[in-house]
């Protein structure tokens, strides 16, 4: 079994994040790039399935700038068997339309058996790419699974909803995307971070993934029109618990018609 | 007028979903609203009619026997095939866990784009125009498409109704390609939550984080909640140790709530759970550590005990309310 995950890198969150104002994009060098945390639940997932089952390959495959093979050698390091850089210019600012074009030709350049991608990424918060990769190659989603079980045949788990969860399968080749109720993922150990140096990664471009020009060109685009800073908060009163604090407060929201 | 279609789920219970009240009152902001339904079965009378009542004058039902146990495709082909009938200005969906996986299928069917999460719509010089606010609201920002855009809406971002209006239905048949569809087993349902009111385009918001040491002891937040009329919410510290459902998350990535009041109790206040609650009008934080990080952002802060303050402050609103 092929598994391949979807690893983003994005700007730590943990850091304060900035927007070009010029041109609405992400300003990639404020925050450190790291793996997005809901990738790494996925990579966990595939790595544990690969623990069980001998004979399982895990990819990673990720779609970003030339520094976006740190992230790639990371989840090396961490037990994948090999990556998948797609890297090319005119890929700056792609939209999601684009994003999941190239990543649905890489995939099938690459073969894969289930595609596991995060439900939506911290940067973006989309949480479409991978429903259009499914339409695009025609595979089933099982999108927001709070759980997950591979077999051979197929995967299933229990989706979550409005109003409660739901247990849905789907039979593979298929694409899902797992939640935070994933666990956390494995740390890289020593030998995982000397081995990661030498595992295959392969690097392609749009051309070469057979994505052409006038295909990419005949989609609308999405474009920032403009995009304003928001003033920052600032702290008001605070106090410390004498014993009258509770009472204090509630004269406040009375005061302020919220209670 | 153009068209403006809105796909309005409907549980399996047979429930409208509450987004579907602002997205028809957006899409009459900018056209004709049309409410797409993909189902099995006929609409029941009261379904159209409530439909109309929410500013629905066309019910586009795309009828397919998949409904219900095709993961979302339904919904694709619904609203594919309404696109094609009734060529939109724009798509409006709400960005559920439904809605946006439909939505960005579309897109790829009709090689539109596709504007996430947006708190407001308008139109503008011939182009509708999505606003969305990204990052905590640190950021405003307006996006457009070179084409007919389809719009996710963050739930509970709207807070007006459409005119009310008298509903047709149109019904055509669409299928489903079994072999592309995950398939929907059983349901899970979360038990109905009394009279509490959903966490999503709450006035107020109580949450608690994982100050509290015990799914017991979260009760207080819920008391503090009741006593105020407000959703209960939690940290994803609180979620993750089991204190509170999934679906209760503020932050990052959980729930983004905009109210008029926030009370954020127990919760340190890391800049992933401000990013879904620092647009609220008023913040109020309990925390007996001085330096949280709340405290930046909260009107009106107490260094204090959860337990000592939080059973007081229920008294003391009950009382004022007796
Ligand atoms: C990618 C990513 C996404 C994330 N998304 C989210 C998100 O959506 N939402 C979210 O909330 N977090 C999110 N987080 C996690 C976030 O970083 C914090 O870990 C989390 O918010 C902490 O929750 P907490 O404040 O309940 O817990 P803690 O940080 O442990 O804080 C508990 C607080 O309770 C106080 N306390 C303890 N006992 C008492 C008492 N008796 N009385 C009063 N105060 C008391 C303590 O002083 C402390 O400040 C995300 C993290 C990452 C990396
Ligand atoms: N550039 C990318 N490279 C690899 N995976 C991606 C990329 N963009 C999106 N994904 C995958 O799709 C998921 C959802 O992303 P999004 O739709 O952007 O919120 C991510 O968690 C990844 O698994």
């Amino acid at each position: 079994m092929r598994i391949v995950v979807l690893v983003k890198q994005v700007p730590d969150t943990s850091d304060v994040r900035k927007l070009d104002l010029n041109t609405g994009l992400l300003d990639r060098d404020a925050g450190e790039p790291i793996v997005d945390e809901i990738n790494e639940r996925g990579l966990e997932a595939a790595l544990r399935y690969k623990d069980d089952n001998k004979g399982t390959e895990v990819v990673v495959l990720s779609m970003g700038p030339e520094n976006a093979i740190k992230s790639i050698r990371k989840a090396l390091s961490m037990g994948a068997d090999s990556g998948v850089h797609i890297v090319d210019d005119s890929l700056a600012g792609a939209d999601a339309l684009v994003t999941s074009l190239a990543i649905s030709k890489a995939l099938e350049r690459t073969g894969y058996d289930l595609v596991v991608a995060g439900n939506e990424s911290t940067d973006g918060n989309g949480g479409i790419v991978p429903a259009m990769i499914s339409e695009r190659l025609g595979i089933p989603l099982l999108g927001f699974l709070v759980n997950m079980e591979i077999t051979e045949a197929q995967v299933s788990g229990e989706r979550q909803g409005d109003d409660g969860t739901a247990n849905v399968h789907a039979g593979l080749p298929a694409i899902v995307t797992v939640t935070e109720r994933f666990d956390y993922a494995r740390f890289p150990n020593f030998k995982g971070i000397m081995t990661a140096k030498r595992k295959p990664v392969d690097t392609v471009t749009l051309a070469e993934l057979g994505v052409d020009a006038a295909e990419v060109s005949s989609l609308d685009r999405t474009e920032v029109i403009s995009a304003v800073e928001r003033p920052a908060r600032t702290a008001g009163t605070k106090i410390d618990d004498d014993g009258t604090a509770a009472a204090t407060l509630v004269e406040y929201l009375a005061t302020n018609r919220l209670v | 007028m153009s068209h403006v279609l809105v796909l309005v789920e409907i549980s399996h219970r047979g429930h409208i979903a509450d987004s579907a009240r602002g997205l028809l009152a957006l899409a009459a902001r900018l056209g004709d609203p049309v409410a797409v339904v993909a189902t099995r079965e006929p609409l029941a009378d009261d379904v159209v009619a409530k439909l109309g009542s929410l500013g629905a004058a066309q019910v586009y039902q795309g009828r397919s026997d998949a409904a219900g146990t095709a993961l979302v495709a339904p919904q694709v082909e619904a609203l594919a095939a309404a696109v094609a009938a009734l060529s939109p200005a724009a798509v409006l969906v709400s960005h559920s866990y439904d809605g946006r996986e439909a939505a960005a299928r579309l897109a790829v069917r009709t090689g539109s784009g596709v504007l996430v999460d947006a708190v407001n719509v308008r139109a503008e010089d011939g182009r509708i125009i999505a606003n969305g606010s990204i990052w905590g609201g640190n950021y405003l920002v307006d996006s457009a498409t070179t084409g007919m855009p389809v719009i996710t809406v963050r739930p509970g971002a709207v807070d007006e109704s459409a005119p009310q209006a008298s509903a047709q239905v149109t019904a055509e048949s669409v299928t489903v390609d079994a072999a592309t569809a995950g398939v929907i087993d059983s349901y899970n349902d979360a038990p109905e939550v009394s009279e509490r009111p959903s966490l999503l385009g709450a006035k107020k918001v109580v949450s608690g984080g994982r100050g509290f040491g015990s799914k017991e002891n979260f009760a207080l937040v819920e008391q503090l909640a009741d006593a105020l009329g407000a959703a209960v919410g939690a940290s994803r510290a609180a979620v993750d140790a089991g204190y509170s459902p999934q679906t209760t998350q503020v932050g990052q990535t959980g729930v983004s709530v905009s109210p008029d009041l926030y009370v954020a109790l127990g919760i340190s206040g890391a800049i992933q759970h401000r990013a879904g609650m620092q647009t609220a009008k008023t913040i109020v934080a309990i925390n007996k550590d001085a330096d949280a990080p709340i405290f930046e952002v909260a009107d009106f802060g107490i260094v204090g005990d959860v337990f000592t303050i939080v059973p007081q402050l229920v008294e003391a609103i009950k009382a004022r309310s007796a």
